[in-house]
C-alpha cells in the first residue's frame, strides 16, 4: 500500500510534515523566549539578551510571594487529587460492576462538567460559593477543582474497573474475605495503576485549571496559574523578566508532573479517554 | 383487573432483594456520593443562575435579556466570539485530518504526540505570555520575518494574537481527537480497499471519511465550545476593549467589576445556549452520514 507513489503524494506529505515541523518549531521557540528571557538582563533590539543573570528569580520569589502561592497550589491540588479519587473510585466501581436502571442518565451527569466549558458554569458556580461563604478561600477554590475532577476520575476508571475480572473477587469471597479485606488485598492493588494514572492526570489538569480558581480564589487562595495570570494582567508593573521567572517556575512545576504522568498513561489519553465516552 | 388481584398477593421476595435482582445494592450506593457532589456543584448552580438571571437588580423578569441585547456593547460580543472560536474550530479540525492520516504510520508516534500534550498541559495562560514577547515587536518571529524580507507585523494586541493562540493551545487537542478516533479504525478495510485497487484518495473519500465522520462532529462540537468560551488569551494577547471583546469577558466585567451576579449568570446563560445551538447543528448534520461499525469483521 505504501509502496506506489506519485509525485503529487509526496509533495503532498512534505507539506504536512512541514506543517507539523512548523507548529512545534514555533512552539519551542516561543518557551525558548521565556526561559531566554527569565535569565536575561536587557535585551532589546537583539538576539539574544546583552547578559545573563539569574536575580530575576530572587526578585520573582519575593515580589509574587512565590513561596505562599506555591504551597496554596500544592495544597489546592493536593486537595482535590485526594477527594476526587475519594468520591470518583467508588462511584466508577459502582458504575462498572452493576447495570441498575438509570445508569446512562448517571453517565451523562458525570460527562456534562467535562464538555461544558468552565467558564460557562464557573460564573454560576462560583455565585453559587461566595453565598454560601465558601468563595474566596481555599475550600471554595477546592470544591470548584472538584465539579470537573471528580466526574474525570469516574470516566477514567469505569473501563479500567470493567476489564478487571469480577470473578476474583468472588473468589476471594468464597475464600472467606470480608468487605474490608476483599478491598484492602484485592480490588486496592488490582486497582491501584488506573488509581495513580487517573490522578495524574487530574493533578496535571488541576495545576494548569485557570477558570474555576480565578473565579473562586480570593487573596490568600491564589494557585500559580492564577497569580501568573495576573502578573501579566498587570505587565509593566513588573519587569517582565520577573514574571518570565515565574512562568518558569510554573513551567516546570507543570512539567514535571507532565513527565511522571506521561510514565503511566498514553498522551492521547490527557485529551481523549474521556471524550470516547462521549462517542459511545 | 388482574393489576388489583396482583396487588393483593403479597409478593414472597423480600424488598431487598427484589431490588438486588435489578442491580441496587450496597454497591450501588458507592457512586451515590459523587452523584450527588455532581448535582450540588453543577446541576444546582446551574439551575440557581437560570432563575437568578430573571430576577434582575431592576426592571421586570426580562430586564437582564433586554438589556443585553439593546446594548451593542453587550450584543456584539457574541459576534466577536464567533469569528474567533468558528474560524480557529474549522483550521484546527480540518488541519488535523491530514495530519493524523501521515502520524498514525509514524515510527515515533509516542514522542509526536507527547511533544502535542506539552501545549495542552501548560495551559492558555502561559501560552499568552509566551507569545506575547515572542510575537511581539521585538521578538524572534518579527525579526525573522523582518529578515525574509517580509517587513514588521503587528501580531499581538489584536486578533490575530488571539486567534493564534487558539491554534497554538487548540491543534493539539484537536490533532490527538482525530488521531484516537482514526486509530479506532480497522486497518484491515482500508488494506481490502486497497486490495480492490482504490488510490489514496479514494480509499480516504470513500472509506476512511465515512467511518471518520462520527468523531469529527464529535470533535467539532468539543473544539467549538473550547474556543467560544475563551478567556485569559482574548485579555492578555487581544484587544479587550475592542475586537476580541468576547462573550466570556463581558460576564467577567458583569460577575467582578459590576458585582451583578443576575447579570453576570444572564450572560453566563446566553454563552451557554450560543454553544448549545452549534453543537445541536453539527450534531444533526452528523445524522447524515455513516453510522456503523468501524471495526470489520465477518459479520
Amino acid at each position: 500500500m505504501a509502496t506506489e507513489k506519485s509525485i503529487g503524494e509526496r509533495l503532498w506529505a512534505t507539506a504536512i510534515w512541514g506543517l507539523v515541523f512548523i507548529f512545534i518549531l514555533n512552539f519551542m521557540a516561543m518557551v525558548a523566549t521565556v526561559v531566554i528571557n527569565s535569565f536575561g538582563t536587557r535585551w532589546f533590539n537583539a538576539w539574544l539578551p546583552a547578559a545573563f543573570t539569574t536575580r530575576w528569580y530572587e526578585s520573582a520569589w519575593n515580589e509574587f510571594q512565590l513561596h505562599d502561592v506555591l504551597i496554596v497550589t500544592f495544597e489546592v491540588v493536593g486537595a482535590v487529587v485526594l477527594l476526587s479519587a475519594l468520591l470518583g473510585v467508588p462511584a466508577a466501581y459502582a458504575l462498572a460492576r452493576r447495570n441498575f436502571p438509570g445508569k446512562r442518565l448517571v453517565i451523562l451527569l458525570f460527562l456534562l462538567p467535562i464538555l461544558v466549558p468552565p467558564i460557562t458554569f464557573g460564573i454560576p458556580l462560583a455565585t453559587v460559593l461566595y453565598q454560601t461563604h465558601l468563595g474566596g478561600n481555599m475550600s471554595g477554590v477546592v470544591l470548584a477543582n472538584l465539579v470537573p475532577s471528580v466526574p474525570f476520575v469516574v470516566l477514567v476508571m469505569i473501563p479500567f474497573i470493567e476489564q478487571i475480572d469480577p470473578r476474583v473477587e468472588a473468589a476471594a469471597r468464597v475464600f472467606g474475605a470480608g468487605t474490608g479485606r476483599l478491598f484492602m488485598y484485592v480490588i486496592l492493588p488490582l486497582l491501584a495503576p488506573g488509581i495513580l494514572a487517573a490522578l495524574l492526570l487530574v493533578l496535571v489538569r488541576t495545576i494548569a485549571m485557570f477558570e474555576l480558581t480565578f473565579f473562586t480564589a480570593g487573596p490568600g487562595s491564589q494557585t500559580l496559574v492564577v497569580a501568573l495570570y495576573y502578573a501579566v494582567y498587570a505587565a509593566g508593573v513588573r519587569a517582565g523578566q520577573s514574571i518570565d521567572a515565574m512562568a518558569v517556575i510554573y513551567m516546570l512545576t507543570t512539567l514535571v508532573w507532565l513527565l511522571i504522568a506521561l510514565r503511566f498513561v498514553d498522551p492521547t489519553q490527557i485529551v481523549t479517554r474521556v471524550k470516547r465516552e462521549a462517542a459511545a | 383487573m388482574s393489576k388489583r388481584a396482583t396487588g393483593t398477593v403479597v409478593d414472597p421476595t423480600p424488598f431487598r432483594v427484589r431490588l438486588a435482582l435489578r442491580d441496587l445494592d450496597g454497591v450501588t450506593l458507592l457512586a451515590l456520593p459523587a452523584v450527588l457532589f455532581v448535582v450540588t456543584l453543577f446541576i444546582y448552580p446551574f439551575a440557581y443562575g437560570f432563575v437568578l438571571s430573571f430576577q434582575p437588580k431592576a426592571g421586570n423578569w426580562l430586564a437582564n435579556y433586554t438589556k443585553f441585547f439593546s446594548d451593542p456593547f453587550l450584543y456584539d460580543t457574541i459576534g466577536a466570539t464567533f469569528r474567533l472560536a468558528i474560524p480557529a474550530t474549522l483550521i484546527n479540525v480540518l488541519v488535523s485530518v491530514p495530519v493524523a492520516l501521515r502520524v498514525r504510520r509514524m515510527r515515533y508516534r509516542r514522542l509526536l504526540t507527547a511533544i502535542l500534550v506539552i501545549p495542552i498541559t501548560l495551559g492558555t495562560v502561559l501560552v499568552a505570555e509566551g507569545l506575547l514577547i515572542y510575537l511581539g515587536p521585538q521578538g524572534w518571529f518579527n525579526r525573522v520575518l523582518f529578515i525574509i524580507g517580509l517587513g514588521k507585523i503587528r501580531l499581538v494586541h489584536n486578533y490575530t494574537g488571539v486567534m493564534l493562540s487558539l491554534i497554538l493551545s487548540g491543534f493539539p487537542f484537536t490533532f490527538l481527537l482525530t488521531l484516537s478516533y482514526l486509530t479506532g479504525i480497522d486497518p484491515s478495510l482500508e488494506h481490502a480497499a486497497s486490495t480492490l485497487g482504490a488510490k489514496a484518495r479514494a480509499r480516504f473519500v470513500h472509506v476512511l471519511l465515512p467511518l471518520l465522520a462520527q468523531g469529527l462532529a464529535i470533535n467539532l462540537c468539543l473544539s467549538f465550545v473550547q474556543t467560544f468560551s475563551v478567556f485569559p488569551s482574548a485579555v492578555l494577547l487581544g484587544a479587550p476593549a475592542g475586537d476580541t471583546r468576547v462573550i466570556s469577558i463581558a460576564a467577567y466585567q458583569a460577575a467582578y467589576e459590576q458585582y451583578d451576579s443576575s447579570m453576570a449568570s444572564a450572560i453566563a446563560m446566553i454563552m451557554g445556549f450560543c454553544q448549545l445551538v452549534v453543537v445541536v447543528l453539527i450534531l444533526s448534520g452528523r445524522s447524515l452520514a455513516y453510522r456503523g461499525a468501524v471495526s470489520g469483521g465477518k459479520g
